[in-house]
């Protein structure tokens, strides 16, 4: 039918478009009358209007505004806003108590090398045969699935006075009476550790999901040739997790420079722990500041895409392929 | 001496066994500890927290429900449940819906803009959702949604990207001759979603109900900066306001806890094998 191609291009793209793996469409046994075929066209998107909608106004929308007003002095609640230009940007980088909360991310990004050590570790004895092997998998991802307040709240106490951690200390005979959440260093380590405490579970389960999907003839025939477990884990394990390990350690950079909720519900920011996050959230809530607080936002989100960039071309993955 | 300087594979393989049982029980300790203690002292009467501070200490009786009681009743947890409980339903259906139709229609059509449409998906998941909440907040009050449940269930829904992914890995796997029949038996595209594509997603549905439920049931942050009013609060800012009232009391602060993460252990326990599948699919895809 040459015909249809030169009047209906669309039609022609169809079958390009396709994926390989679909069996082409039968043939229409007659062209479809107009309105038929307008109706046709219109299908796909209304199975899209709700999730594009929801798209553009959730995400894209925000986005934009945010750029727009980064660059205004907006108090956001006045309807006056003026155009102060690259301000907010000089400000976030000039004043250093404003950049200082990138330092804090330090520690939760050494906690997230700390964590993913550990759940590599585990991920990897567990992927062995090992008795209660359900029993520690369980034990061991549960944290993540807990709420953040109320782990929050468990961890208060375990570094309160006389809490949790003193009272093991004291068990060994260490009597301590230091303030875990009472200098800025220590605070910043114990809410780090909680970091850790909370996260590893995923990264494990990840992991050792990964690890199971490696075929175990593979370990037979290095058994065989004489490999102990630790050549088992570099030449086999180590480069068929690769994709998911990139993933963890992208997951980590961007989680350390966007925590929240933990220092906020322990701390409330106080004693050196606000993070970034916690400082846009007074910046733009507490103080109406926000012009400066969008202007922070959008650092942190070009920080954030820089790193998936430069991760995506240092570890070329096949995850992108969607459709 | 010659087994300390050239010991037997058999010691050796021992030595690493226990060594490997012995990191095990140490990591389940660093876990179990902090939760076990919250558990003992949800259980202890505020007397006996003011007389001995230590942490380790058994409770008196262990069937001393009290502070459950307080805490559900001062700390309004039967609200908090109930509002978490609306929110769950309408932004998890939502989810399930929106994803499997905008999966279907991406796969299962070709239309003009489909790759663009494709792409703004995937680069939205490059957003991270907290960075842009001082402009989301503008654009969801302007729809006066702030301070209502309705905030909430719409974010949730509308930045959930990963789950249209999870459809679209199984849309996928359908195949397309099932639609072929059903379409030449005059079966439209509605039909096609809601009797073919619909019942055949059973597994990604429940991976998708599984991992957002626990994302929204455990979720802080939006609750925190779009449902301000007393009545509205979810289980996690409802806990969060146990700071206030309940101050040093932790007897108080640790049975809300308990409340808190006793249905998450019972989810847990009861669909391991699915939450260890779900999230292994929500976050690698």
């Amino acid at each position: 039918m040459p015909h249809t191609r030169t009047t209906d291009p669309s039609h022609a793209v169809k079958k390009v478009a396709r994926p390989s793996t679909a069996a082409p469409r039968p043939p229409a046994p007659r062209r479809a009358p107009r309105k038929v075929r307008l109706w046709r066209k219109l299908t796909p998107w209304l199975f899209l209007a709700a999730p594009l909608v929801l798209l553009i106004t959730f995400t894209y929308a925000p986005v934009a505004n945010m750029l727009a007003y980064s660059f205004t002095d907006w108090d956001g609640v006045s309807p006056e806003l003026s155009y102060i230009g690259a301000d907010n940007y000089i400000e976030i980088f000039t004043r250093p108590e404003l950049f200082q909360v990138f330092f804090v991310s330090g520690y939760y990004l050494a906690a997230s090398a700390i964590q993913i050590g550990v759940a590599l570790y585990f991920a990897t004895i567990l992927s062995f045969n090992i008795r209660f092997r359900n029993l520690f998998k369980g034990i061991l991802f549960f944290p993540y699935l807990i709420n953040g307040v109320a782990i929050g709240f468990v961890f208060l106490y375990f570094f309160q006075d006389g809490g949790t951690l003193d009272s093991v200390l004291a068990l060994f005979g260490h009597e301590s009476d230091r303030a875990w959440l009472g200098t800025s260093t220590s605070a910043n380590i114990s809410l780090a550790s909680v970091s850790v405490w909370r996260y590893t579970g995923l990264n494990f389960v990840l992991f050792l999901g990964a690890i199971q999907s490696i075929p175990g003839e593979l370990y037979e025939a290095a058994e065989l040739d004489g490999a102990n477990r630790w050549h088992q884990f570099r030449y086999i394990i180590a480069p068929g997790i690769r994709p998911v390990l990139s993933l963890s350690v992208i997951l980590s950079i961007s989680g350390s420079l966007s925590v929240f909720e933990i220092p906020y519900i322990m701390t409330g920011g106080a004693t050196g722990t606000e993070t970034f996050v916690i400082q846009t959230v007074k910046l733009a809530f507490q103080f109406n500041k926000t012009g400066l607080a969008s202007a922070a936002a959008v650092v942190l989100l070009l920080i954030i895409l820089a790193v998936t960039w430069l991760q995506r071309r240092l570890v070329p993955d096949d995850r992108v392929d969607l459709v | 001496m010659t087994t300390l300087t050239n010991p037997t594979p058999v010691v050796r393989r021992r030595v690493a066994r226990t060594l490997t049982y012995l990191s095990l029980v140490g990591a389940s300790v660093v876990v179990l500890l902090p939760l076990l203690v919250v558990l003992l002292t949800s259980l202890k009467t505020e007397r006996q927290m003011a007389e001995d501070s230590g942490a380790l200490t058994m409770p008196d009786s262990f069937l001393n429900l009290d502070n459950y009681a307080t805490a559900f009743r001062d700390g309004e947890m039967l609200t908090a449940f109930g509002n978490t409980a609306f929110i769950l339903l309408f932004a998890v259906s939502g989810t399930v819906l929106i994803g499997s139709m905008a999966a279907y229609a991406i796969d299962r059509f070709t239309f003009r803009f489909r790759k663009l449409v494709v792409a703004l998906f995937l680069v939205a998941t490059l957003v991270p959702g907290v960075t842009t909440q001082v402009a989301t907040f503008q654009i969801v009050d302007s729809f006066g949604m702030f301070d209502t449940r309705w905030a909430p269930i719409a974010l949730y829904m509308g930045t959930d990207i990963v789950s249209i992914y999870i459809f679209l890995q199984f849309v996928r796997s359908i195949p397309i001759s099932l639609d072929e029949s059903a379409r030449l038996d005059g079966a439209n595209a509605f039909t096609i979603y809601r009797k073919i594509i619909f019942p055949l997603l059973r597994p990604a549905i429940a991976t998708v109900v599984i991992v957002k439920g626990i994302t929204v049931y455990n979720d802080f942050y939006i609750p925190f900066l779009y449902m301000p009013s007393d009545d509205l609060g979810v289980i996690s800012t409802s806990l969060f306001r146990f700071q206030g009232p309940f101050g040093a009391h932790w007897e108080t602060i640790s049975a809300g806890a308990v409340l808190v993460i006793l249905p998450t252990l019972i989810v847990f326990l009861a669909l391991q094998r699915f939450i260890y599948n779900g999230f292994m699919r929500g976050a690698t895809k």
